[in-house]
């Protein structure tokens, strides 16, 4: 996957085959320890502990179609593959919950990516789901609930055109401003890069 | 800056036009694969395509929605247009840039676009 907000939509899809009536996905970046942690919790139906130490094996799926089952383990690749850590807690009957640590430093980090069209098109495609989106930098947060939209909403579905193109306008905005108001994640990777491989060619 | 409270205008406005898309009979509905090997082949910006061009066109008969593995992971991203007695038609492979031409001569003006189609290209 190229942007981890592709392996959150991903994982989330999971939440929804189990019957999940809430999912809570948060994005935690640290940029003094250089770390980002992402958790995707909800309260599904869960796994016995059997399923849940087999579900980053690529090969287990509980799917009868076919054999193999790629997603938590492409996810959990992608956290170690940057030194980081990945986990998975699931109780029977009360959900499951995917943390995975990035070192946001390592080459091999994946940036974030557009949450703005994960988290719209997961309200919009999920409607008697809840959602609630918490993304924080350094202790600067914002959430995004989606209980609080219905309450203000009534009858109007989270699908109206006019409030996906909202989620996505508030999500983009506030991850803004609490990166500082200024640059977004990707470019400032691209920025830091770009001056690596600057330096690296003047020597 | 997008706030709350702009919600309660959004509501309004939708609120007149809704009734019109609830007695609509001949639903068309696009799903689209959204399982890893869709997501991973680029299916996000397909669907962000389809719910953007149906709302632009202001096309209250199409539903717009997600599925989980179609089963031919090779050719993703897939989209299927599901029509009340019609068969149902595959299109494979499928980018962003496809969308309004499906949209536009499959869902307005009932051509499929063959060129896209599973059958143009699983030979």
């Amino acid at each position: 996957m190229r942007e981890l907000s592709l392996n959150i939509l991903d994982i989330a899809q999971n939440s929804i085959a189990a019957n999940a009536s809430l999912i809570r996905i948060e994005v935690a970046e640290d940029t003094e320890k250089g770390e980002m942690r992402i958790v995707i919790g909800d309260n599904g139906q869960g796994m016995t502990p059997e399923q849940t130490q087999r579900v980053t094996d690529p090969f287990y799926t509980t799917r009868t179609t076919r054999k193999v089952g790629m997603g938590t383990s492409l996810f959990k690749m992608a956290a170690e593959m940057t030194g980081g850590t990945f986990n998975i807690r699931s109780q029977a009957n009360e959900g499951t919950k995917v943390t995975a640590v990035f070192k946001t430093r390592s080459v091999d980090f994946t940036p974030l990516g557009d949450m703005n069209s994960t988290i719209s098109l997961l309200i919009a495609m999920n409607l008697h789901i809840d959602f609630i989106y918490r993304h924080s930098v350094d202790g600067k947060a914002f959430t995004l609930q989606t209980t609080e939209l219905k309450q203000i909403l009534g009858d109007v579905p989270l699908s109206e055109p006019d409030v996906v193109e909202w989620i996505k306008s508030y999500v983009g905005e506030q991850t803004q401003i609490i990166h500082g108001g200024v640059l977004h994640e990707n470019n400032r990777r691209t920025q830091r890069y770009q001056r690596k491989s600057k330096s690296n060619h003047d020597r | 800056m997008k706030t709350i409270e702009e919600l309660n205008a959004i509501r309004e406005k939708a609120k007149a036009t809704m009734t019109v898309r609830e007695d609509n009979v001949d639903v068309i509905r696009v799903v689209v694969g959204m399982a890893t090997c869709g997501i991973a082949a680029g299916a996000r910006p397909v669907l962000n395509g389809f719910m953007e061009e149906v709302a632009r066109r202001k096309l209250g008969n199409i539903v717009v929605s997600q599925t989980g593995c179609i089963g031919m992971c090779q050719y993703e991203p897939i989209v299927e247009v599901i029509e009340k007695d019609k068969e149902k038609v595959t299109y494979v492979r499928m980018t962003a840039d496809r969308v309004a031409r499906v949209v536009s001569d499959h869902l307005v003006n009932n051509n499929v676009v063959t060129e896209f189609t599973v059958g143009a290209i699983a030979k």
